[in-house]
């Protein structure tokens, strides 16, 4: 059977720069097609800004890597045409479940609210990700919009330029150079591209191994996230279990430092251990074997000059938590609109502001990720003593079951006293503060219905709630009545009769007031434009 | 220091010391060391006061560098 990751996706095709005689010139290159690569691509499309996505691959991931997606990327995704896609063909979960050998000491659920269009997670293959991403890209470039995914396609040097970057591209048919206005790198946790620019990567690595298997069977378990510290299928170190998309289940094994990576991904080593797991009846194939250890670094700035750094080239992250596709695709979703608006004759020190938001997020995300790593792989005797209290308590008392951290799930960043952040008015909720994502609701068919953040579309837009604005208006508004609609009133008002909010294209709140000043507001939107 | 109380505050101090060790008694280090840290947790979540529990920890860490 050949799967989707061994089936060229974008196969190499001569492109007219070729044989151009000097080097053309493309207001955006995008490098790497990976998840961040790609959804960055797809947002400067929908905006209209021609953009060159080079691949040294022509297929997906290889093999399996992410499987967790959470209801922010869903969002995104919504907002760039294929999250109902992601949705369907991903399985969804809200819960997580705890164990301490056999038993069960703590379950969370994460998203205990209704009134949202995305659950808290989906559990999706990567490459199928990716996939849907390649299609969406590829549907846009047939609709007219400037786009190529270009396979094969190896950057091999960059020269960085005040006014552009110049790259050198290796293909089958051999090397060819290209003039980007704006480089966005987005090729991976070893990218090249930094390392060619002469940029660190500085923070740590983990010892402890990770086994992952994804297995092919039949179960009726229902669809949770399942972690277990010391069971009594792999003794001292932890595991955990995720239901995949038609009959997969991904199985992660802590394995502990210095093991023999060859010897332990050979089956005859792998299926006892998930035999054990699974009970001897149980009947399965394994689909994807592989081993990880993993790292937490952050390069101290994500822009330079005309080069800038998204997802894991960035920053990685230790994978409790599902936290590096998902920021990573968070940084696109924060670059696509600030480099449009640049390219657009916009103040430059919206990048810089890119810069602000994505390193406070990538350092929360890699703070989170440690701990859970501390927690799950304690490196010391003191830290390992702790942890096995926590967990010992928590199967009698309450108060240390919050305490058992075995990853920390995605959540968005909230840009707190970011450099776009306008006025904040007093007595609305501190979930839609300015720099927090817009929060959904269900709207009801009065209001017409559907969901909130689809009515915030892709650029900079008002919300108002309750409250008189004048009808001609330089934003797109869109207005609704909290009464009777007591979810939109807790998330939006508060304790306010009604609330103005300028929300950025990315959807994260500007500014908010309670009642029409229309001086404020252009303030407010010169300030979240960088131009104030 | 605002809010680690600092002074003595604990009746029957030598009764209360003696119980002390006296869950310790004929535990190895490393079981010791359990106990301990289950003890600290109970009794960090009891208290409660970040403020306090954060002056506890710099004041344990003093002689610890000390
Ligand atoms: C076992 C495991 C489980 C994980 N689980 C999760 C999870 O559940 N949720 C989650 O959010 N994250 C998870 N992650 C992390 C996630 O896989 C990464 O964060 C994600 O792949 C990063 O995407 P990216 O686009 O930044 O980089 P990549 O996916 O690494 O893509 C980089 C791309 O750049 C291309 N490239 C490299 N060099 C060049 C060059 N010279 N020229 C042209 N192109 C080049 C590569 O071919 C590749 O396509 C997991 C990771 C692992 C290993």
């Amino acid at each position: 059977m050949t799967r989707i990751f061994e089936t060229p996706l974008y196969p190499y095709a001569r492109a007219a720069d070729q044989d151009a005689a000097a080097p053309v010139r493309h207001p955006v290159v995008v490098a790497g097609a990976g998840p961040v690569g790609l959804v960055a691509a797809i947002d400067l499309a929908q905006r209209g800004v021609p953009v060159v996505v080079l691949d040294e691959n022509d297929r997906v991931s290889f093999g399996s890597r992410a499987i967790c997606f959470a209801k922010r990327t869903l969002e995104i995704l919504d907002r760039l045409g294929c999250g109902e896609e992601a949705v369907t063909r991903g399985v969804t979960w809200n819960t997580g479940r705890v164990f301490k050998g056999e038993t069960e000491i703590y379950s969370f659920d994460l998203l205990p609210e209704e009134g949202h269009r995305r659950p808290a997670f989906v559990n999706l293959q990567q490459y199928t990700l990716e996939e849907i991403l390649v299609r969406r890209l590829r549907d846009l470039a047939e609709a007219g919009a400037p786009v190529q995914l270009r396979g094969a396609n190896s950057i091999s040097a960059v020269g960085a330029h005040h006014d552009h970057v110049r790259l050198e591209v290796d293909t089958p048919e051999g090397p060819y150079s290209l003039q980007a206005g704006w480089l966005v790198a987005c090729d991976g946790a070893g990218s090249p591209v930094r390392r060619m620019l002469g940029l660190d990567f500085p923070g740590r690595g983990f010892e402890d191994c990770f086994l992952i298997a994804d297995v092919a069977m039949h179960s009726d378990l229902s669809t949770e996230r399942r972690f277990w510290f010391d069971p009594p299928f792999n003794r001292g170190q932890s595991a955990l279990l995720h239901r995949q998309p038609e009959g997969i289940w991904r199985i992660d094994l802590q394995i502990g430092p210095d093991i023999d990576r060859e010897a332990e991904k050979a089956p005859e080593r792998v299926i006892p251990r998930i035999r054990s797991m699974l009970g001897e009846e149980a009947r399965f194939t394994l689909d994807w074997v592989s081993i990880y250890s993993f790292q937490c670094r952050r390069m101290e700035r994500f822009r330079h000059g005309r080069v800038i750094f998204a997802g894991d080239a960035a920053h990685q992250v230790s994978p409790f938590g599902a936290r590096g596709a998902n920021s990573g695709i968070q940084d696109a979703d924060n670059l696509g609109w600030k480099l449009a608006a640049v390219i657009a004759g916009g103040s430059e020190r919206l990048l810089d502001s890119y810069n602000w938001e994505r390193v406070l997020a990538a350092d929360e995300n890699i703070l989170a990720s440690t701990r859970s790593t501390d927690f799950i792989s304690p490196r010391s005797a003191a830290s390992r003593a702790f942890r096995d209290a926590v967990l010992d308590l928590a199967a009698r008392h309450e108060f240390a079951r919050p305490m058992v951290n075995s990853g920390r799930l995605s959540v968005p960043c909230i840009y707190d006293d970011g450099p776009l952040n306008g006025t904040d008015a007093r007595g609305l909720p501190a979930r839609t503060r300015p720099g927090a994502p817009a929060c959904d609701a269900a709207l009801d068919r009065k209001q017409g219905g559907g969901w909130l953040l689809d009515r915030l579309g892709g650029g900079f837009c008002l919300l108002a709630i309750d409250v008189d604005m004048p009808e001609e208006n330089d934003l797109p508004a869109v207005r609704l009545t909290a009464k009777g609609a007591p979810t939109l009133a807790e998330r939006w008002l508060g304790k306010a009769d009604g609330a103005i909010y300028l929300i950025r294209p990315d959807q994260h709140i500007a500014a908010r007031w309670t009642s029409w000043d229309g001086p404020a507001v252009a303030a407010a939107l010169a300030r979240a434009e960088a131009r104030g | 220091m605002q809010r680690l109380v600092t002074t003595p505050n604990i009746d029957d101090q030598d009764g209360f010391y003696a119980e002390l060790l006296a869950v310790h008694e004929g535990l190895d280090a490393a079981q010791s060391a359990s106990l301990n840290a289950r003890l600290i947790l109970l009794l960090a979540n009891h208290i409660g006061d970040r403020a306090a529990l954060s002056a506890a920890l710099r004041e344990a860490m003093r002689s610890a560098v000390d």
